[in-house]
């Protein structure tokens, strides 16, 4: 077949298309972030957490979280001494402007903030039908919206409530530990807003992580390790009615 | 042979599967993304993607390589642990462009009371006051420096 200026013509849009598709395929890694590197989790020093609400309103202005919805949260809760299996749980706004005084002030009242457990074995990542949640290779649980339908199984899959679905992009949505700043070597935005130290970043394939001398020094406990889910956000000091 | 001449219409069949499966593989070939896969089942791109978004907290460490006086102050008073931003709010903007973009002047009688208002569920020994009796609403900047905020230069006048 003699090759004419005709034939090429009409070859040169299946090549640009075949160019963007390879174009595709080049991994956009962070430089000098090496994901094999890093497992990372969370600690939440309770007897620290004073309830102000600066990780909450970090965690929306970092990442554009629409109002009423919450990446992170914190839960007071109010355990009478007479039912310790009954704890009162309030939130209002998800404690993004503080509590009001508690109503109650006899029994016992302290503050829980939650997140993602980042769980290493999740519930919400086994149900997605479409390959768009998954655990990194670093650890995180992570949703890729390009390729979320938002059909919610991940929502309802979720033993700790973590997931919403965003009204804007109608795609899941939920804490991403930060990516976009841990790979930078930042810390969290609520880790950076917490002002007493209560919420800390760990990195657990770090060996001068200071979080490793913590957990053999202290009596930490995950959220609902009855779902073994593998939870890595550690709680230090929790008390007993936490769900 | 007379058989085979019979079973023609299987060849046809089959080769409308052949058909049928090569395109299937031709299509899927070109819509799912060649870093599907790359670590699990799903995008391997998507990691770069959600790695690449912007910043707004600039964090303490870039905080301080400017407003060194600040830190000084800072890390010799009771507020040493706390990052500027906890309080500052998010400052990428400013550390990018220090020039135009400025942070605005805080109410510390509003800011204060987010952390020390009391309230019983924060823990006893946190520094806790009912801002009602304690300042009457006063800014707290009248009469502690956020920054440093125990009054002693006061008392030693």
């Amino acid at each position: 077949m003699n090759l004419t200026r005709r034939h090429l013509l009409l070859l040169l849009p299946a090549a640009g298309v075949a160019w963007k598709y390879v174009l595709a395929g080049t991994p956009e890694a962070a430089p000098n972030y090496k994901l094999s590197e890093h497992w990372w989790s969370m600690l939440i020093d309770l007897p620290k957490c004073i309830g102000c609400g600066n990780c909450v309103r970090a965690c929306q202005q970092e990442n554009d979280v629409p109002d009423g919805y919450f990446r992170t949260w914190i839960e007071r809760y109010h355990v009478n001494d007479y039912d310790i299996e009954n704890p009162v749980v309030d939130s209002p706004d998800g404690g993004k402007m503080g509590f009001p005084p508690a109503k109650d002030g006899s029994g016992k009242n302290f503050f829980v903030p939650k997140l993602c457990n980042h769980c290493a074995d999740s519930p919400c990542t086994q149900v997605c039908p479409v390959g768009a949640t998954f655990i990194s290779p670093d650890g995180v649980v992570l949703v890729d919206k390009t390729y979320c339908l938002g059909c919610r199984y991940c929502v309802q899959a979720c033993p700790y409530g973590c997931r919403f679905i965003n009204p804007k992009t109608d795609t899941a949505e939920k804490c991403t530990l930060c990516y976009h700043r841990i790979t930078k070597g930042l810390t969290t935005a609520c880790c950076e807003s917490c002002p007493t130290g209560a919420r800390q970043l760990a990195d657990l394939k770090n060996p001068n992580d200071p979080i490793h001398e913590f957990l053999k020094t202290h009596s930490v406990q995950v959220l609902k390790p009855s779902m073994a889910t593998h939870a890595k956000v550690y709680y230090n000091g929790m008390d007993g009615s936490v769900r | 042979m007379n058989s085979l001449k019979d079973a023609g219409h299987l060849f046809r069949l089959a080769a409308v599967f052949l058909a049928g499966i090569v395109l299937f593989l031709l299509a899927r070939g070109f819509l799912v993304p060649k870093s599907f896969g790359q670590y699990g089942h799903y995008r391997g791109n998507a990691l770069g993607e959600l790695a690449a978004r912007p910043v707004h907290y600039a964090g303490h460490q870039t905080c301080e390589t400017c407003h060194t006086d600040v830190l000084e102050k800072k890390t010799a008073g009771r507020h040493a642990h706390v990052n500027c931003e906890a309080c500052h709010g998010p400052q990428a903007k400013h550390a990018d462009d220090p020039a135009s973009e400025t942070p605005t002047k805080l109410d510390t009688a509003v800011l204060c009371a987010r952390c020390h208002e009391a309230n019983a569920a924060k823990p006893r020994a946190f520094p806790q006051v009912a801002t009602a009796e304690h300042s009457t609403g006063l800014p707290c900047d009248t009469c502690h420096q956020p920054h440093s905020p125990a009054i002693v230069a006061e008392a030693k006048k």
